[in-house]
């Protein structure tokens, strides 16, 4: 198969969850980095590969994709055999597609509002909103009471093993641990088991090594 | 045992899974969820779904919830039956599918959902439609679409020359987006209106859209 080649920034959380994806797979790959600061990902030949002009982009022969959480599910699919599972078997697949879409629908749009807010902004120089922050922190709060309780059940987010599901969730919470929003995930048991667990995984480290050695 | 779908024929999600499963061709039961009583909201449903949202399907012991987890489901389950919404024989176009799904859920539905929520939910609250989030929404419809314009110029459907479910899951929205004067974002684009006329006129949706009676048509 074609070398598989990842556009994107070390920085950006949508990158991250790539990277970490592959490191879990134990892929080798090339990381083409980005220069988000010349604007580099709005004009070719970026564009042609992600129309949207976002990271990060997957190439891999005459493949071109786009969407964080649509290259990771190619990736865990494609080299099911190798590296960590990622994936549950048989029924319990609908289960992942479940906790995948929960990410992305419930924990992802006030995670990365706060992200944003609390330290991309501040990267950037730029104030951050206190009643955007308020207002995200509730609905986090929220979403956070019921992954408690489904973490009570259950070891990780879908089947019982490390899945899609959770590392999905990496480095958004990985960013909220370095801001006020670590209370959050602190304040519940279960979900702060969870959170040291997915954030001490040897990929996930080799991720950070990336960011350290920009 | 047939599958059970819970939600409501005017809910957007609900439409969703339930066009997919019509393309499918699949058998299922569907049972009405009072939203208005607060039933989303208490026990016996929170059991179901503990974000309290409609749609759940059950399929046996087995319950889920999110519509675009339910369409991949029911997608999966039945992908040697009915419509292939996948392209599962083939892994690119497969992977391709899997993008342009993604594009609706992260780019295409947080744009247009706040649009139809102030036309159509905000009344039945007593409330005003709020016109600077119709605007703003709009604003990033408009440059959503104007790169779906691109695309399907070169292209009939969203990941290639084949209707898939990632064009499906566009559906539910859009048809009440077009109920309203934000639909010139679509008539003004004339690939994007093409495509929008050709999927929204397929059999499994025309029946789903019959119970989409939210504006009280």
């Amino acid at each position: 198969m074609a070398a598989i080649k990842v556009h994107g920034h070390v920085i950006s959380t949508a990158t991250q969850r790539v990277l970490a994806t592959l490191y879990e797979r134990e892929l080798e790959f090339e990381f083409v980095a980005v220069n988000m600061g010349a604007g580099e990902h709005k004009k070719e030949p970026f564009i042609s590969l992600n129309p949207f002009g976002q990271l990060p982009a997957l190439e891999q022969g005459d493949l071109k994709l786009f969407e964080s959480r649509a290259i990771t599910q190619y990736i865990a699919h494609e080299y099911a055999d190798k590296g960590t599972n990622l994936i549950c078997s048989g029924k319990q697949m609908a289960i992942l597609s479940v906790w995948m879409e929960v990410e992305a629908h419930q924990f992802d749009p006030a995670a990365s509002k706060l992200v944003w807010e609390l330290l991309y902004k501040q990267m950037f120089g730029m104030a951050t909103d206190t009643a955007v922050v308020e207002d995200n922190e509730a609905k986090l709060a929220k979403v956070l009471d019921i992954y408690e309780s489904r973490l009570s059940q259950s070891k990780y987010l879908a089947c019982g093993d490390f899945t899609l599901a959770d590392v999905h969730h990496v480095p958004n919470i990985a960013y909220l641990l370095k801001t006020q929003c670590k209370k959050l995930f602190d304040a519940r048991p279960h979900v702060s088991a969870w959170v040291a667990d997915i954030t001490a995984r040897p990929a996930w480290a080799k991720v950070l090594a990336m960011q350290a050695n920009q | 045992m047939a599958l059970k779908l819970y939600g409501t024929s005017v809910s957007a999600s609900t439409s969703r899974a339930m066009t997919c499963l019509y393309e499918k061709g699949v058998e299922f039961e569907f049972v009405s969820v009072n939203l208005f009583a607060g039933e989303h909201k208490q026990p016996p449903f929170l059991a179901k779904n503990p974000f309290g949202q409609i749609p759940v399907l059950e399929d046996g012991d087995l319950t889920l919830f999110e519509s675009r987890a339910i369409t991949a489901y029911v997608a999966e389950k039945f992908k040697e039956t009915g419509y292939d919404l996948m392209r599962h024989n083939n892994v690119e176009e497969a992977a391709l599918v899997k993008v342009w799904v993604e594009v609706e859920g992260q780019r295409y539905n947080p744009a247009i959902a706040p649009i139809v929520y102030q036309f159509f939910v905000a009344p039945l609250q007593g409330k005003s439609p709020v016109q600077t989030i119709i605007d703003e929404n709009s604003e990033k419809l408009a440059k959503v679409l104007d790169i779906y314009e691109a695309k399907l110029s070169t292209s009939k459907y969203l990941a290639g020359d084949f209707y898939s479910l990632a064009d499906l899951h566009h559906l539910p929205y859009t048809f009440y987006l077009m109920e309203t004067p934000v639909a010139s974002v679509i008539n003004e684009r004339p690939h994007v209106k093409a495509w929008w006329e050709d999927i929204s006129s397929r059999p499994a949706f025309q029946k789903v859209a019959a119970g989409m009676t939210f504006g009280g048509k």
